[in-house]
């Protein structure tokens, strides 16, 4: 508080910068984007660890087995992926045969649900009749809760990977596709006239207009279907799968190691809520002229 | 140059059709700038859309250089009255300028050089790495012009250009018009519903009727090449000329 204080009083004396948005100074503003970033951080994060402390106090006077502390479920963790040989950067053979395949499915079906969706939903959000005929069917299919084709799955693909990529994708499609149709919809008439009067080729108004128009609907539904992914992606790994986070979570469950079951539990929502921030941070840099647009048009 | 004959076009069939053209003819010559004014509701958008391609009509036809118009030609551009709309708020500027030029035979370096030259036309020279939405509303929709002047038409469509923008704005854009007209043999199509604007920007005014439209009359307007906000507005044969066009619209609407 005290620094940000005094940053003002700076600003004001400084007789260079008549523009106190102008960044006169760099070390000021160094120092400024310094500040900023510690006051996000406190701000963003001082609830969550205050709350590790509460759980990592209420658990260690319950003294319950069947809820360890924090601090045991961080040992068993480090111990569980970080106690591997040096060659492997530490990493524990789990982290390579059960984390790092689990993600590799989880990002191929995501991706291949994504591509489907966008692409078929660009399509029938711009031609007005397919729209009709498949609204139905879309609306159904939609409604149909992923985890119950689970065991259709395991069938058609017995246990494996294909099974767990074929739920992932048929989980995830929606939330793209949908999303996509509505927004190849929101295209402007006067903004496809315009396009069109210059002799714009169909591949160009596809990719260079009718995408990135439809940008901001197609990530809102990205977002949707990355968490549905990971759901997904636990759930299959339950039921059908030799290895996997979720398989490696009831594993540690029967045998009755159960750091281990929350270490994988702690695991999953970290990885859940990077990837989330890494699409986010994707969506950030694609999408910044829609912010500023918008925040035009409102102000 | 351009032909427009016997045009007409009714949205739907049977009972509900909507006539929004009844019956349309006119002609623009070659370097001409020819405003067709009409009151509103007449399908001065519609006849536009028709006369540029985008809109197939249910009678009639017009021709350029005595082609018949089945889609948009290549030498013709066009400007809408929506700049928000028309113009792409994911480009900025340069990028939206030199967008309909990625369409053409052009190496990047001569696209640069071509939408940096269009913008310095319409004023706007240091704004190409801006953001559409970073400007004001006069200065986008010179950002539009630029785009369709970068093209390098030989006949520019413009539907109420000057609707959306504010009077000063107004002034500047339509004397600009004027300007690059004269500066690179441009012929002009334009449509509008304001009198005084019609008068003081064309050669020529086609009057058209409240619907289902016809044209009512040609006008030629006989003022000097060089016109001047006040100047020409003031004067005698300005007065007279939009008096004129005035009582027929009101003629027609009554």
């Amino acid at each position: 508080m005290g620094a940000e204080g005094k940053q003002r009083v700076s600003t004001v004396e400084s007789p260079i910068s008549t523009n106190p948005a102008d960044p006169a100074d760099p070390a000021d503003s160094s120092r400024q984007r310094a500040s900023r970033t510690l006051f996000w951080f406190v701000e963003r994060w001082s609830l969550f660890i205050g709350c590790v402390l509460l759980w990592q106090l209420a658990t260690s006077a319950a003294d319950n087995p069947y809820f360890p502390t924090p601090l045991t479920i961080a040992r068993r963790a480090g111990h569980l992926w970080l106690t591997g040989p040096a060659g492997h950067l530490w990493l524990t053979d789990q982290v390579f045969d059960d984390i790092l395949p689990s993600l590799g499915r989880l990002v191929l079906g995501w991706g291949i649900a994504s591509l489907v969706g966008i692409a078929i939903g660009l399509g029938l959000g711009r031609s007005p009749v397919a729209g009709d005929y498949f609204g139905g069917l879309l609306a159904f299919a939609r409604a149909v809760p992923p985890p119950t084709l689970v065991p259709v799955f395991l069938v058609l693909f017995h246990i494996g990977p294909e099974m767990e990529i074929a739920t992932i994708i048929f989980g995830t499609v929606w939330p793209v596709l949908l999303n996509s149709i509505d927004g190849a919809r929101s295209v402007e008439e006067t903004t496809m006239n315009a396009v069109r009067a210059f002799h714009t080729p169909w591949r160009r108004r596809v990719f260079s207009v009718i995408l990135p128009a439809a940008g901001p609907k197609i990530f809102a539904g990205l977002r949707v279907s990355l968490s549905i992914a990971f759901i997904l992606m636990i759930i299959s790994e339950l039921v059908g799968s030799t290895s996997g986070i979720g398989y490696q979570l009831v594993f540690a469950q029967g045998d009755s190691d159960l750091p281990g079951m929350w270490s994988w539990i702690v695991l999953v929502s970290a990885l859940g809520y990077l990837c989330n921030s890494l699409l986010v941070a994707v969506e950030h840099r694609v999408l910044r002229w829609h912010r500023g647009a918008t925040r035009r048009s409102e102000g | 140059m351009l032909a427009v004959n016997g045009l007409g076009h009714r949205y739907g069939t049977g009972k509900n059709a909507h006539v929004a053209l009844e019956e349309v003819s006119f002609t623009v010559d070659s370097g001409e700038i020819v405003c067709v004014v009409g009151p509103s509701g007449c399908g001065k958008s519609t006849l536009l859309r028709a006369v540029s391609g985008l809109l197939r009509p249910t009678k009639g036809a017009s021709t350029l250089w005595d082609k018949e118009i089945t889609a948009v030609p290549e030498e013709l551009a066009v400007v809408f009255q929506d700049y928000s709309r028309s113009l792409l708020p994911w480009l900025r500027v340069a990028g939206n300028v030199e967008f309909p030029l990625r369409n053409q035979d052009l190496n990047r370096v001569d696209r640069k050089e071509r939408a940096a030259e269009a913008l310095a036309w319409v004023g706007l020279d240091g704004a190409g790495e801006k953001y559409p939405w970073q400007l004001s509303g006069g200065m986008q929709q010179r950002v539009a012009i630029a785009r369709a002047l970068a093209y390098r038409p030989t006949l520019m469509v413009m539907d109420e250009p000057f609707a959306s923008v504010d009077a000063q704005t107004r002034e500047d854009l339509e004397d600009l018009l004027r300007r690059v007209r004269t500066e690179h043999g441009m012929t002009v199509l334009l449509v509008t519903h304001d009198i005084d604007e019609s008068v003081y920007l064309s050669d020529r005014v086609v009057v058209l009727s409240s619907a289902p439209t016809t044209v009512l009359t040609t006008i030629k307007v006989d003022l000097p090449v060089e016109r001047n906000q006040i100047a020409t507005r003031e004067s005698e044969r300005f007065v007279h000329l939009r008096g004129e066009v005035a009582r027929l619209l009101r003629r027609s609407s009554d």
